[in-house]
């Protein structure tokens, strides 16, 4: 016979305070309000304070024209008519420059030395090893320094520019070219490559599907080489050849006119996407590295040339590894751009972060604003990299 | 559990109510208290502030905080510097980092008005002019259109550059860097044809060149650019010492008193030499000895000793009085009387 339940033995009902929901949900709002009284009161303290010492606050000076030169501007810009607003979005634009060409130029370098330090060639696997711990293990500022200082400003001269071609100097001043001039009737060119493009993209699309359903190959990535070149150069002709070139001319100091690439630039992109190429070199190892040697033995047994298994089978495998600690890097490129106002490229942080902070005296307000900046160009960056994560991660059962 | 979340309640009140507003008006009491004055100072240009291969830091605002610890304190080495960059300079002192900014700082309106700090007064009438090595065969810096010009990041240099690049229509190329030993670098490498800051500083900086002859200083000066001590402002009673400071070393020079002859003249039958040396009491509101002037001259000196010890003829750097002799000798150095 079942014994009959004790009603008096049954849990009650917990009190309101014990109950462990009650208790968390109350925590939490209790933790919240506090975070958030910090924050107020904090804001509020210090505008109080910097009120009491006479320091302006607020944004009204993004409106305020700024009176100074920026050495690289890839907008419009006067330094008499242009604003303190205007100076931050010249800043952003070179960091965003730096920190792309970084980001694209340390990817291609570290890859390279990265399957080279795999390679089966003694002499090739050591050299890249020698890369790797030289350029990983001195500090970036002194790195950014030697690049410029002791390479890009030991180039010839500007009174004994070195002549490349009819009309490209490169001294020490910068590499000077010929900067192409838009007349009207270019923008069929323009469109035209932009529909190329997305032809040459459907294509190689459709061209992988069909190989996938029946076997049989499309020579894909020519055609569309030849779509992508060619029917650009059509239009171009079509259209009268709308280009013009604004060639750089000797005046008594330096060149002016044309397009110019300062040593600045030059030097922080080297020193970054060098530094950065030793980290991701050693990301790519480890993540060739983690891709079981079974794959490659598989590969072989199938018949696969070396270089075949590389890029087929085990590379792509080795993304999954290698792309969080990739994206680390990235992030760490983009921050490491700053380093520029040691050499006086004109970067967010030497231009709004330090001249217009120092002309305006507004600190709490442009800090703030460059924080926000590079905050967000990071996690845009993680964005991007964990949907890309996603989209390769390995689906398992 | 509950005497744990009671302890940090009442820390966490503690803690809010302590860092509630800081009071904006007793720079004297904190210095006092601290015992040493601190004074932010360029990290290291020759004449002005620089420290010397002992450590010892020298210069013209060097010495005006070596005065103002004499008149606080009555001892002139009772300062401490603190070397800023031109970047946090004046936000060090409007945060209450360091007591006096004597750096070498241009005296201007926007600075005096939006930064929430005050000039005290003018120690160098300075002026920006432009460095061009010799080679380049100009004479007039109205010949530099086209040119590359190195400055320092952040300064009135830059936007009088940009203003009178622009009145005299002509172009040039900014290159832009931190500290003045960069742009030096650059100028010297060749990266800019042109160096430009105010006069002093071109006058030192190109000592430091590995031919200082080959460099010329060109004879225009664009821009006035009046360098002076400056403080926080709301403190009137700190403000005063500051002002004060350099208009006794300045009324010392013009009354023929210096460190070597403060003691005898202190027997002197001149009464605005009796008043200054305190021999005959004023009330002069300081909230320091009577001997404060005497202080400052016998420790650090008057007016034209500094000068011409930092920046004059027995320094490196040569400079002539100029603007900054007395308005009793062609210069416009000119201080209230002490009466």
């Amino acid at each position: 016979m079942t014994p009959e339940h004790d009603r008096s033995e049954l849990p009650s009902r917990p009190r309101l305070w014990n109950d462990p929901k009650v208790r968390a949900i109350v925590f939490q709002v209790l933790v919240s309000l506090g975070v958030a009284g910090f924050l107020i009161y904090t804001t509020y303290n210090t505008l109080h304070n910097m009120e009491a010492r006479g320091i302006s606050t607020g944004f009204g000076f993004l409106s305020r024209p700024a009176g100074f030169g920026i050495a690289q501007t890839l907008i419009e810009y006067t330094e008499a008519e242009s604003t303190y607003g205007r100076t931050f979005v010249v800043g952003l634009l070179n960091t965003i420059l730096v920190s792309g060409l970084g980001v694209i130029l340390a990817t291609i370098l570290g890859f390279i030395i990265g399957v080279a330090r795999l390679s089966k060639n003694w002499l090739i696997a050591k050299l890249a090893e020698t890369y790797i711990e030289i350029f990983r293990n001195i500090p970036l500022l002194l790195q950014i320094l030697f690049w410029y200082f002791a390479v890009f400003l030991t180039l010839p001269e500007i009174n004994d520019a070195i002549q490349i071609g009819a009309s490209t100097y490169l001294s020490r001043r910068g590499l000077y070219t010929p900067s192409p001039v838009f007349e009207s009737g270019f923008s069929w060119t323009l469109w035209s490559a932009v529909a190329a493009i997305v032809g040459a993209v459907v294509l190689i699309r459709w061209a992988h599907r069909r190989q996938e359903l029946t076997g049989q190959r499309f020579p894909a990535y020519l055609v569309s080489l030849a779509l992508v070149i060619g029917l650009p150069t059509v239009a171009f002709f079509i259209s009268g050849r709308p280009l013009s070139w604004e060639v750089p001319e000797r005046g008594a100091f330096d060149f002016s006119g044309g397009f110019a690439l300062i040593p600045e630039l030059a030097a922080l992109l080297v020193a970054l996407s060098v530094y950065t190429a030793a980290f991701i070199a050693e990301t790519v190892r480890a993540g060739i590295l983690a891709v079981s040697h079974g794959q490659s033995e598989a590969a072989y047994a199938l018949g696969l040339r070396p270089s075949w298994t590389l890029r087929l089978v085990v590379i792509p495998q080795s993304m999954r590894v290698a792309i969080p600690p990739l994206t680390s890097q990235y992030l760490n490129l983009t921050k490491n751009s700053t380093l520029a106002t040691a050499i006086g490229y004109p970067d967010l942080f030497a231009v709004f972060a330090g001249t217009t902070l120092n002309q305006t005296g507004q600190a709490v307000e442009v800090i703030s604003m460059t924080m926000a900046v590079y905050l967000t160009i990071s996690l845009l960056i993680s964005l991007f990299m964990n949907w890309y994560n996603t989209r390769m991660a390995l689906v398992e059962r | 559990m509950r005497t744990q979340t009671f302890t940090t309640a009442v820390a966490a009140l503690a803690l809010l109510v302590a860092a509630s507003t800081a009071n904006a008006g007793a720079t004297l009491d904190t210095v006092k208290k601290r015992g040493g004055v601190q004074c932010g100072v360029n990290p290291g240009l020759p004449g002005f502030s620089a420290a010397d291969e002992k450590g010892v830091w020298k210069g013209i605002d060097v010495d005006v905080c070596r005065a103002i610890a004499a008149i606080v304190f009555g001892d002139a080495e009772k300062v401490k510097y603190t070397p800023l960059t031109a970047k946090e300079r004046f936000t060090a002192l409007a945060t209450g980092e360091v007591d006096v900014l004597s750096r070498n700082a241009t005296w201007t309106q926007t600075r005096d008005g939006g930064m929430g700090i005050s000039f005290t007064g003018v120690t160098y009438y300075d002026g920006q002019g432009f460095l061009v090595k010799n080679k380049l065969g100009v004479k007039s810096a109205k010949k530099l259109n086209g040119a590359a010009v190195c400055v320092l990041a952040g300064t009135t240099t830059e936007l009088n550059l940009a203003d009178y690049f622009r009145t005299n229509k002509m172009k040039f190329k900014p290159v832009v860097f931190d500290t003045s030993d960069e742009t030096l670098k650059a100028f010297e490498a060749g990266r800019c044809d042109v160096l430009t800051s105010d006069a002093s500083q071109l006058y030192s900086l190109r000592l430091k060149l590995a031919k200082p002859d080959d460099a010329v200083v060109l004879p225009e000066i664009i821009s006035k650019e009046p360098l002076g001590p400056a403080v926080r402002q709301g403190d009137d009673e700190w403000f005063k010492i500051v002002r004060w400071t350099l208009f006794a070393m300045i009324n010392a020079e013009e009354l023929g008193v210096n460190s070597k002859n403060v003691d005898e003249m202190k027997n002197s039958a001149n009464p605005e030499i009796k008043r200054l040396l305190g021999v005959e009491q004023i009330k002069h509101g300081l909230g320091a000895s009577d001997a404060w002037a005497y202080n400052v001259i016998k420790q650090v000196g008057n007016y034209g000793e500094i000068f011409e010890r930092n920046v004059g003829k027995g320094s490196a750097l040569k400079i002539a009085r100029g603007l900054n002799g007395l308005w009793t000798s062609g210069g416009i150095q000119y201080a209230p009387p002490i009466r």
